[in-house]
């Protein structure tokens, strides 16, 4: 769908009121945790102590006997025939015949009261053979690492490597050798990054019912709950349709929210004791058994001449992804390079088992790990060569037409707009203090479209409710409301979004790949525009004249000239008010999986200061610049902005998955994983840039991922600078910096 | 006929070729005949691919028009957060 030639807009662009604030304000919304049904039972989960054992006998009568235990479940309990994806999934979900990680679940329980199902599970009783382990992505790579399942591994990967390779890719274009030998300087670096979580507040929770007769109802905290019914129905074998699924209000989700965990688990003993039962993740459930991101070793060389051409650069990207194929090596190794224009380049990729969680999605998939080593080099480079990182950036920043690293030509983008951006502000020329260091970094996420459907009826009294299937994790509700308003041209007031069940609408994807307000947005624009071609018909009817003669502004329907006739314009209400008599009620739908989606280059600044004393790194002043094609709601742009970088400032800085070498997760609480909060954090300040994203209406882009993008390269840099020594290994705590500053290394 | 960028993976597959032509009107018809010609090719489609048709990337819509001198790229799967 191409871009409008409307450039001034009424509505788009203005920061009205969240139509969530009031409810989440004053503990009203519902999340997942807040479902209750009569009669329900509560579930507890099984899990395993060791990070890969044998499950030799599961002896559950203990359980069985104890008053007010309803049913317990185990992996007997589910589809038996199911292959690649989804039996992965179902593995996931609950253990088969080995336990692949700390947490694993293996059987399940529900029971007349919450305290009453955790006692229950503490008696069913598992007896484990332990095999040993392996959680670190090189060590699952070496000679002699455990196998965690062979056989696993796809047609993409090669002869002769560890059958923990699961899969492998490999592509490029030019001569990188002759292009390193054209340069003035090359920098190779490795580099290591730790899985981290997504560390959304609200826990995965659900409420299921479902009956013997293979019919039930699903209530949970989602980004996708299409997706959740597929692979439920799956995985339970039932029939897709039969289970209608409702999202609750989400806190937080950040990709983490896009599979399933629990619901599952909750749908069987439902199932088995007849009764609904509601499942709550707790926080320690949470770290350990759901989805973190993967964690990476990489090796990145880039060449470079004195006047800050790119002549070349290689990448390898080791992932690894737990202990099921999936660690988002795809999109690294497709993202890396992907802010310059390089004619000699070339890329590997390695997705690995280990005994760890299956990863999950966060926040631009694997584009992180990637732009913190590609960043980090381009820093050095600019920084051995003496020159100023967004010049250099400038040099080779890719535009409209340029070859992406990738194959593709980019359509319209906005990386050299962001980048101009940022040299403008003032901060990129503040002065810094004493033991204080500054970072540039630029990223980029390509977004998505995704199958989506949307519905928009017309209220008796012109007012308009909009039905999405997006789940609402960054504001989508009143981006919704907006373009619906500016379409129709009614006030954003008169305008209620709801996100609706599966029983609802046509199937959508999640609100995944940065595409809810670019592709739900499409969709309820062309709904409007549907239900204005019926409007303005019910105005011609009643005027006698052809509904071509018929102009829509305003939210009122006019005649389009002095040829059409002389009539008093109808408005929205006037036409609303007679829908009954005049044909029927009046609404508008659109189904589609759209393809003219944008992506989003970003560039950020950062000062941190670093106490040479203690290794403590605090960011002073961090900025955000953005392309977001068109700000439909400027707030919640901003706060995408700020997220990403909140997110990406906790991933450089402190956290981390430990394990011990029995591959048990040693830090399964917010204590102990440190995500940033409040004060660690200073005002992140956003600056948003508009280059419009041809492919939508309003210009619009996705602007949820590309701000985690930045962060890790651009506070590594800022560290480096301050310290004099270049950081190569997230996270980079404070001890870290200190062996760094007392020339001890950084491992 | 139409020109398909491989990936250099997958070049293994298709005699080395670093592209393919194949005469298609659509994005279905692209993997088909791809898939016709270089059998090798097929557990990779079938596992996911992404296709960039002049820039756009498509993944699910195989509706979507080719021209003969359309730019077109066989990509890895889109995979989003």
């Amino acid at each position: 769908m191409a871009l409008d030639s409307k450039t001034e807009f009424k509505y788009i662009g203005t920061r009205p009121d969240r139509p969530d604030g009031m409810d989440k304000v004053t503990g009203k919304a519902r999340y997942g945790a807040d479902a209750y049904a009569p009669g329900m039972l509560h579930g507890a989960v099984v899990r395993s102590p060791h990070a890969h054992a044998k499950i030799v006998k599961i002896d559950a009568s203990k359980a069985l006997a104890m008053k007010g235990v309803k049913a317990v479940v185990t992996r007997a309990d589910f589809a038996t025939d199911l292959e690649g994806e989804d039996w992965d999934l179902l593995e996931n979900t609950i253990a088969g015949e080995k336990t692949l990680y700390d947490g694993h679940a293996v059987a399940a329980v529900a029971a007349t009261s919450a305290l009453i199902a955790k006692d229950a599970a503490k008696l069913v009783e598992v007896e484990y053979e332990i095999l040993p382990c392996v959680t670190d992505v090189d060590a699952a790579m070496a000679d002699g690492a455990p196998v965690i399942r062979d056989g696993a591994a796809d047609h993409s990967v090669p002869e002769g490597l560890h059958p923990n390779v699961v899969r492998y890719t490999e592509f490029g274009r030019g001569d990188v050798e002759a292009g390193f030998a054209a340069a003035d300087l090359v920098v190779e670096r490795d580099f290591k990054t730790e899985a981290v979580h997504q560390g959304y507040i609200e826990p995965h929770a659900c409420l299921a019912n479902l009956g013997a007769d293979g019919k039930g109802e699903l209530w949970c905290c989602t980004q996708g709950h299409w997706f959740v019914r597929r692979m439920c129905t799956a995985l339970l074998g039932l029939e897709t349709t039969q289970l209608r699924v409702t999202a609750s209000e989400i806190g937080g989700g950040f990709g983490g929210k896009t599979t399933v965990f629990i619901d599952p688990i909750a749908l069987a003993l439902s199932r088995a004791a007849g009764k609904p039962v509601k499942l709550v993740m707790s926080r320690s459930e949470v770290l350990k058994a759901s989805g973190p991101t993967s964690s990476a070793s990489m090796n990145v060389k880039m060449g470079m001449t004195k006047d800050g051409k790119l002549t070349a650069a290689t990448a390898v990207f080791r992932m690894q992804g737990g202990a099921f194929p999936g660690a988002p090596m795809d999109m690294t190794t497709m993202l890396a390079f992907s802010c310059y224009d390089l004619d000699n380049v070339h890329h590997e990729g390695f997705d690995v088992m280990t005994n760890r969680p299956k990863q999950a999605a966060y926040r631009a998939p694997g584009a992180p790990m990637g732009a913190f080593a590609v960043e980090s080099v381009m820093d050095e480079l600019c920084q051995g060569l003496g020159l100023d990182p967004i010049d250099a950036r400038l040099t080779n920043a890719v535009k409209e037409g340029t070859k992406s690293s990738f194959g593709p030509r980019y359509k319209a983008v906005g990386l050299i707009e962001t980048l101009e951006a940022a040299k403008a502000h003032p901060h990129y020329s503040a002065p810094l203090a004493e033991n204080t260091g500054r970072g540039i970094a630029s990223g980029y996420w390509m977004n998505w479209g995704g199958e989506t459907s949307t519905s928009l009826a017309i209220g008796e009294d012109g007012t308009v409710q909009v039905g999405v299937g997006t789940p609402d994790i960054g504001g989508s509700r009143a981006s919704m409301a907006l373009m619906a308003a500016e379409t129709l041209g009614i006030p954003y007031e008169n305008v209620r979004v709801d996100v609706v069940d599966t029983a609802s609408l046509g199937v959508n994807e999640p609100s995944h790949g940065s595409r809810a307000t670019y592709a739900s947005g499409l969709a309820v624009i062309e709904s409007a525009r549907e239900a204005i071609t019926k409007l303005s018909k019910r105005a011609a009817d009643k005027w006698g004249i052809d509904a071509e003669a018929v102009e829509w502004r305003d939210g009122a329907a006019h005649p389009s000239g002095p040829n059409a006739g002389d009539f008093t314009p109808l408005s929205i209400a006037d036409i609303a008010g007679e829908m009954g008599s005049t044909g029927g009620p009046i609404t508008g739908h659109h189904d589609a999986s759209p393809t003219g989606f944008g992506g989003s280059f970003g560039t950020h600044i950062v000062d941190v200061h670093v106490d040479p004393d203690t290794g403590k790194s605090t960011v002073v002043r961090y900025t955000v610049v953005q392309d977001a094609g068109k700000a439909i709601h400027p707030s919640y742009v901003e706060g995408q902005f700020q997220g990403g970088a909140a997110q990406g400032i906790g991933w450089a800085l402190n956290e981390e998955y430990i394990y011990d070498d029995d591959g048990r997760l040693q830090n399964d609480v917010f204590l102990d994983y440190r995500i940033p909060v409040a004060s660690d954090l200073p005002m992140i300040d956003t600056v948003i840039v508009e280059v419009p994203n041809p492919g939508h209406p309003y210009g619009v882009r996705g602007v949820g991922e590309t701000g985690i993008t930045p962060p890790l390269p651009a506070v590594a840099c800022a560290i480096s600078h301050a310290i004099g020594h270049r950081m190569t290994r997230l996270p980079i705590s404070p001890p870290r910096v200190l062996r760094a500053i007392q020339g001890k290394g950084i491992s | 006929m139409v020109e398909v960028n491989l990936w250099s993976g997958l070049r293994r597959f298709a005699d080395g070729q670093e592209a393919v032509e194949v005469e298609a009107k659509t994005v279905a018809e692209v993997l088909q005949k791809l898939v016709e010609a270089h059998p090798g090719l097929d557990p990779v489609i079938k596992a996911g691919v992404s296709v960039a048709v002049d820039g756009e990337i498509v993944q699910r819509a195989l509706n979507h028009p080719v021209q003969p001198d359309s730019e077109v790229f066989l990509l890895q799967q889109f995979r989003g957060g």
